[in-house]
């Protein structure tokens, strides 16, 4: 590790922006090739120890082509003569998952920034709450999915019923709120005891300075901590369409495919890369919040 | 600057600072608690240069917090023009400046510079002009849109002596502002501060721990002792006034017989007696 | 010295105090408007209820938690000495931290219970290796990052000090990186020692062999017996707590001894 500093010339010139693509590109191609050549060397049965099978199955059913896998997504979804290309099926339910990841985020983000916001103010309110905040992602709430629906089939308030896909969006916001209301806190306490100590002596009140300072400061806090949140509400998301059956998204597509898989092995892919799909716009969409929120991530160099 | 009422220059007989036998004393694990500051009287003229110089934990540090009200004291009061402490700072008497140049690094240096009076609600155009001034006075007009990142250490300094000044404050309060700088940039910020203070006639109390800073910048120097932090002697320097202080004042023969007493005291040596009895200040 | 980082540290008998008072009022709350209001138990059965309920059937919770659990304990060993492994390896070899880089990434933003369906059929429907291996991909992701993060943030004063010392560079690697590293690593596990139960218990939701929490939540719950289905999930808190608390003391030892 120590060598790399002293040896200025590189062997070979990459553009210095190409570099880490064209090795993210290599990673990807070493995977691909080593699931192929795992599936033509493997035993079709699996690796066994005993009764307990370590390395997967080689089958086309269980390790299908990635050419099968690729292709199958430019045929129909089914035999019918009105089924649609299954990437088309696939990229409708990734835009169904993706909305109501979306408004679990925004509803998981309000309630952490709050949170930060309350401990922040209150030394009593920090102590009282963050060991719960801390405990609550060590319970598996997501488990009381199939509690949650039963939940909202009980409300009912005039013109407004709640639907199955806010139950949804619901457990997608428990996950969402924990990353933001940790990375929060830390923000808003993140500045210098120089700079709170200059806006007292400014004399100016707590919301001041929350504007001027502790959310500037909190930035490069909060940044990751919603990108966190994104995926985690993603990851809420297809989980509780699962859990509760609801319809329409990629969680319900993993869980219908699968069920499929018998004849058609490279169908229950297509969901899976259409989660990853998923998880990337979300992470992504993040990413370009940050783009905007730039100037607020330099650092204050003291020469 | 209409909106700066509270910049008024106050009634010549009321001294900028006036302290009187303020104790601090920091409350410690299992009831060891610290005396950072014992029985310390000290009174700072208008428009007057006071250092105050003194081994790590002498209070130095404390004294100063006291008289920004970023901390209160113990025992004993703090009155600054007249005011206690709060009311000064709530109306806005002093600037300060830190040992780090504490600028918000998402901030130009012009950001910088107006964000006090941001704070207080000077108008856009008013806050533009006195920015664009003060940049001028510390020698930054090429960075004013520059962020702090992509100025030096000294640059840096400078930026915040400007923000310190942005609301005209007859009262200066800086905690080893140079500190972290390197001697050549430290000598040239201390010659622009001398220059600064003549133009604006603002009273200073400055932390330090360097003997010829404290001696060239000051009127009177504040040796102090530590544990507990009390004032050991107040050291008149006498060097003329602020405006006819040059370079050439290295060199003096005046500057030098200061800067041994000063030294003494430092060390432990009670030196002449040019002074008064310890913690009593008389003038 | 001051105020304001003075003000941040709260006084112990406040830090403890506090939680539990917290906790114990809304646990009446809770209580308190199950009685008040006549709530059904299917909806929100009362906290008493399901305590009396976790009681009664204590023997089949004890007996899910112990299948959950292993998968869930299998799954952070696996992934953990993955992570660690990989993280090495990456360290010490800069290409292939740029080739593991964008996969590394875009497991961190998958719902990796995603892969539960396909592992089934990559492994037996009817063994519980599925589960732990999206257990370890999930325990993996956080592992891998704080060792990634602990190998690097070697100070260049040491690395500067080794030279000096003209040290190999396993000497360099024991009595500096590692013990560097090694903090890093042990927050990771905390983090992934959550995610591993939880992770094992949701990939019991696509399907696999029955008798875990999340196959007898999901069960309890369809028969409408939803007290079974509380006292399920509280036996799914117990062992997030239980996995939680572990990897949290064996953190608080291990960075004690560094």
């Amino acid at each position: 590790m120590t060598e790399r500093t002293l040896t200025p010339e590189r062997r070979w010139r990459i553009p210095r922006l190409a570099r880490p693509a064209l090795l993210g590109v290599l990673g990807l191609v070493a995977l691909a090739v080593l699931w192929e050549l795992y599936k033509f060397f493997g035993p079709n049965n699996g690796v066994l120890i005993g009764d307990l099978t370590v390395l997967p199955r080689t089958s086309d059913l269980a390790m299908p082509h990635l050419a099968t896998m690729a292709l199958r997504l430019f045929e129909p979804v089914t035999g019918a003569a009105t089924a649609l290309p299954l990437w088309l099926a696939v990229l409708q339910a990734c835009a169904f998952t993706l909305g109501i990841a979306a408004v679990g985020w925004i509803v998981g983000v309000t309630v952490g920034l709050a949170l930060a916001l309350l401990m922040q103010r209150f030394r009593l309110a920090e102590a009282a709450i963050l060991p719960w905040i801390v405990l609550s992602q060590t319970v598996p709430l997501i488990a009381i999915a199939p509690l949650v629906r039963r939940w909202g089939a009980q409300v009912q308030l005039g013109e407004f019923a709640w639907e199955n896909w806010m139950s949804v969006a619901l457990i997608a916001s428990y996950l969402a709120f924990f990353p933001v209301s940790i990375g929060a806190l830390r923000g808003l306490v993140a500045p210098d005891a120089n700079h709170v100590d200059l806006m007292h002596c400014y004399a100016v009140g707590w919301w001041k300075t929350l504007w001027r300072l502790r959310l500037p400061a909190s930035v490069g806090y909060l940044l990751p901590a919603l990108r966190l949140a994104a995926v985690s509400a993603v990851i809420g998301s297809v989980v509780a369409e699962v859990s509760i059956g609801l319809r329409g998204g990629i969680g319900r597509l993993i869980v219908e495919y699968a069920g499929a898989a018998g004849g058609d092995p490279g169908k229950p892919w297509a969901p899976i890369f259409g989660s990853v799909l998923v998880g990337l716009v979300a992470a992504g969409f993040v990413g370009l919040i940050g783009l905007f929120l730039r100037r607020f991530r330099r650092g204050e160099v003291n020469a | 600057m209409s909106t700066l009422s509270n910049s008024a220059v106050p009634a010549v007989d009321v001294p900028a600072v006036d302290i009187r036998s303020v104790g601090r004393i920091f409350p410690g694990r299992k009831g060891a608690s610290v005396t950072a500051l014992d029985n310390v009287s000290l009174t700072v003229a208008p428009g007057e240069f006071v250092s105050l110089i003194g081994p790590s934990g002498c209070g130095k540090s404390t004294l100063l917090r006291l008289i920004a009200d970023l901390d209160v004291p113990t025992s004993g009061n703090i009155r600054v023009f007249g005011k206690p402490a709060r009311q000064a700072r709530i109306d806005q008497d002093y600037g300060i400046a830190f040992q780090q140049a504490g600028l918000l690094p998402w901030r130009t240096v012009t950001g910088n510079i107006e964000l006090p009076l941001e704070l207080h609600g000077v108008d856009r155009p008013g806050r533009r002009a006195r920015a664009a001034e003060l940049i001028e006075l510390v020698g930054l007009t090429e960075f004013a849109g520059s962020y702090p990142d992509q100025l030096s250490g000294g640059m840096q300094q400078r930026v915040a002596i400007a923000r310190s000044l942005a609301e005209r404050p007859s009262l200066l309060l800086m905690d080893e502002p140079f500190g972290a700088l390197d001697e050549m940039t430290r000598e040239r910020m201390q010659n622009e501060l001398v220059r600064i203070c003549a133009e604006t006639a603002a009273a200073v109390v400055f932390v330090t721990h360097s003997i010829p800073e404290a001696v060239f910048l000051s009127n009177r120097v504040v040796v102090m002792s530590p544990r507990p932090g009390r004032i050991r002697r107040v050291v008149p320097v006498g060097l003329g006034a602020m405006r006819d202080r040059g370079e050439d004042l290295r060199e003096d023969a005046g500057f030098f017989r200061s800067l041994s007493t000063v030294r003494d005291l430092l060390h432990g040596d009670d030196g002449p007696a040019i002074g008064a009895p310890r913690g009593v200040e008389t003038r | 010295m001051s105020t304001a980082t003075e003000l941040r540290r709260a006084r112990p008998v406040q830090a403890v105090l506090a939680p539990i008072v917290l906790g114990l009022l809304v646990v009446l709350a809770w209580q308190g408007a199950v009685t008040a209001f006549a709530i059904k138990p299917f909806i929100l059965p009362a906290p008493f209820a399901i305590g009396a309920e976790l009681a009664a059937n204590l023997q089949s919770v004890l007996a899910g938690m112990t299948v959950t659990g292993g998968n869930a304990l299998v799954g952070l060993l696996l992934g953990a000495v993955l992570g660690v492994l990989l993280a090495i390896l990456s360290a010490l070899v800069r290409v292939l931290d740029g080739m593991a880089a964008p996969i590394v990434s875009s497991i961190a933003v998958v719902p990796i219970v995603a892969l539960a369906p396909v592992l089934y059929t990559m492994f037996g429907a009817g063994a519980e290796t599925a589960r732990q291996l999206v257990a370890a991909l999930a325990v993996f992701v956080p592992v891998y990052f704080n060792t990634l993060r602990g190998l690097r943030q070697v100070r260049p004063v040491h690395r500067d000090l080794m030279r000096s010392y003209a040290a190999s560079s396993w000497q360099a690697t024991r009595t500096v990186t590692l013990p560097t590293a090694l903090p890093f690593v042990f927050t990771g596990l905390r983090i992934a020692s959550s995610l591993a139960v939880i992770s094992a218990l949701i990939a019991e939701y696509f399907g696999g062999p029955v008798g875990g929490l999340g196959k007898s939540i999901t069960s309890a719950a369809a028969s409408s017996n939803y007290g079974l289905a509380w006292a399920y999930v509280l036996g799914s808190i117990i062992l997030g707590l239980v996995f939680y608390g572990g990897a949290l003391g064996i953190e608080k030892l291990a960075t004690r001894r560094t």
